[in-house]
């Protein structure tokens, strides 16, 4: 395993529209391995996808457990299915709008308010193929539109609602 | 090296300010940094990071032209450019209640005592002439969790106050 270099806004590859996967193979196995690694050496980050390393491939990872089992009293509302390994998902069902704070590991030192589906069912292949079809809400459903934003070259600067605490500038 | 000022015009709303001012501003050389613009009881406000080469008098000289054509009045302040270093907020807090004199001091002296920064904050009237309603939205800061924030507001809670405080969780993916 290995922790990747993590790409930044503006590097052009964010922008990319990441490609469907369709070998199933070690190597597939080792970019998820790599992936976990990398996401769990960033800022308490509770997802990553392949393009933020700059695999143009339609892979992502969400666990939001670490969130959820944190010490604070009061935890956000979500659902948690465990770790998810998301290969070519597609949003099948989303149900209701929800506003909250996003940042990115390729937006450093930014958050912003972002409008997302409350629920959401995934339909996605595991690692080895096979198909699942998940159950989201609240947080993680968030997580899981943040990180499939990434395949599709979107980053949550192209959907938040206010520039107030964005854009800081650095003298 | 920049120099930093915070520049104020208030006045009749009207449009094309911003681009008048800001083009005078760009056409003196000075450049924007954060900005914030919103409409306050009809009347046009902005407060404007200015940053450029040259002293007070110097920027007074690009932006007040403009503004003066437009009968806008301008303050402007000299500042210190460190944006970067705010927190991020950990707290969001609604209030809504039948208007009164002092809900936004009662509502943030208890806040501050209990050890919120504010970071943003927003409040309008709105229900009607008779029974006007008071809505304030606030974004801040608190180092030592929520609970003494519901402690300090909960007397004005049972004066009718409805108070909402949530913590703000950053999904960072």
């Amino acid at each position: 395993m290995a922790v990747l270099h993590i790409l930044t806004y503006p590097d052009s590859r964010l922008s990319d529209v990441a490609l469907a996967v369709t070998e199933f193979d070690a190597s597939l196995q080792q970019l998820v391995a790599d992936l976990q690694e990398t996401m769990l050496d960033g800022p308490s980050a509770v997802g990553i996808a392949a393009p933020q390393v700059g695999v143009r491939l339609r892979v992502a990872i969400v666990d939001v457990g670490p969130m959820l089992e944190s010490g604070q009293k009061r935890k956000p509302k979500s659902s948690y299915n465990g770790r998810l390994v998301l290969v070519n998902p597609e949003i099948v069902e989303r149900d209701g709008k929800v506003t909250g704070r996003e940042g990115c590991l390729s937006v450093p030192d930014y958050t912003g308010n972002v409008l997302r589906a409350d629920s959401v069912r995934v339909r996605a292949q595991d690692v080895l193929g096979g198909v699942q079809e998940i159950a989201c809400s609240g947080f993680e459903s968030r997580a899981i539109q943040h990180e499939m934003d990434h395949l599709d070259g979107k980053l949550f600067l192209d959907r938040v609602l206010s520039s107030r605490e964005l854009f800081r500038r650095k003298i | 090296m920049s120099d930093w000022y915070m520049v104020t015009v208030v006045g009749h709303d009207q449009p094309g300010i911003v681009a008048k001012v800001t083009h005078a501003l760009s056409e003196g050389g000075w450049g924007l940094g954060e900005s914030s613009m919103t409409r306050l009881g009809g009347n046009f406000t902005i407060m404007m990071m200015v940053g450029g080469v040259g002293d007070e008098a110097a920027l007074a000289q690009v932006v007040e032209p403009a503004a003066s054509a437009l009968g806008l009045h301008v303050h402007i302040d000299r500042i210190q450019a460190e944006m970067h270093q705010h927190p991020n907020p950990n707290v969001h807090v609604r209030v809504y209640g039948a208007d009164r004199t002092g809900i936004v001091a009662d509502v943030t002296g208890r806040l501050a005592t209990a050890g919120l920064t504010i970071l943003d904050l927003n409040s309008e009237v709105g229900g009607t002439s008779d029974e006007p309603v008071y809505v304030m939205v606030l974004d801040g800061f608190v180092e030592n969790g929520i609970d003494a924030l519901d402690q300090a507001l909960a007397d004005l809670s049972n004066q009718g106050l409805k108070i909402d405080v949530e913590p703000v969780d950053v999904m960072m993916g």
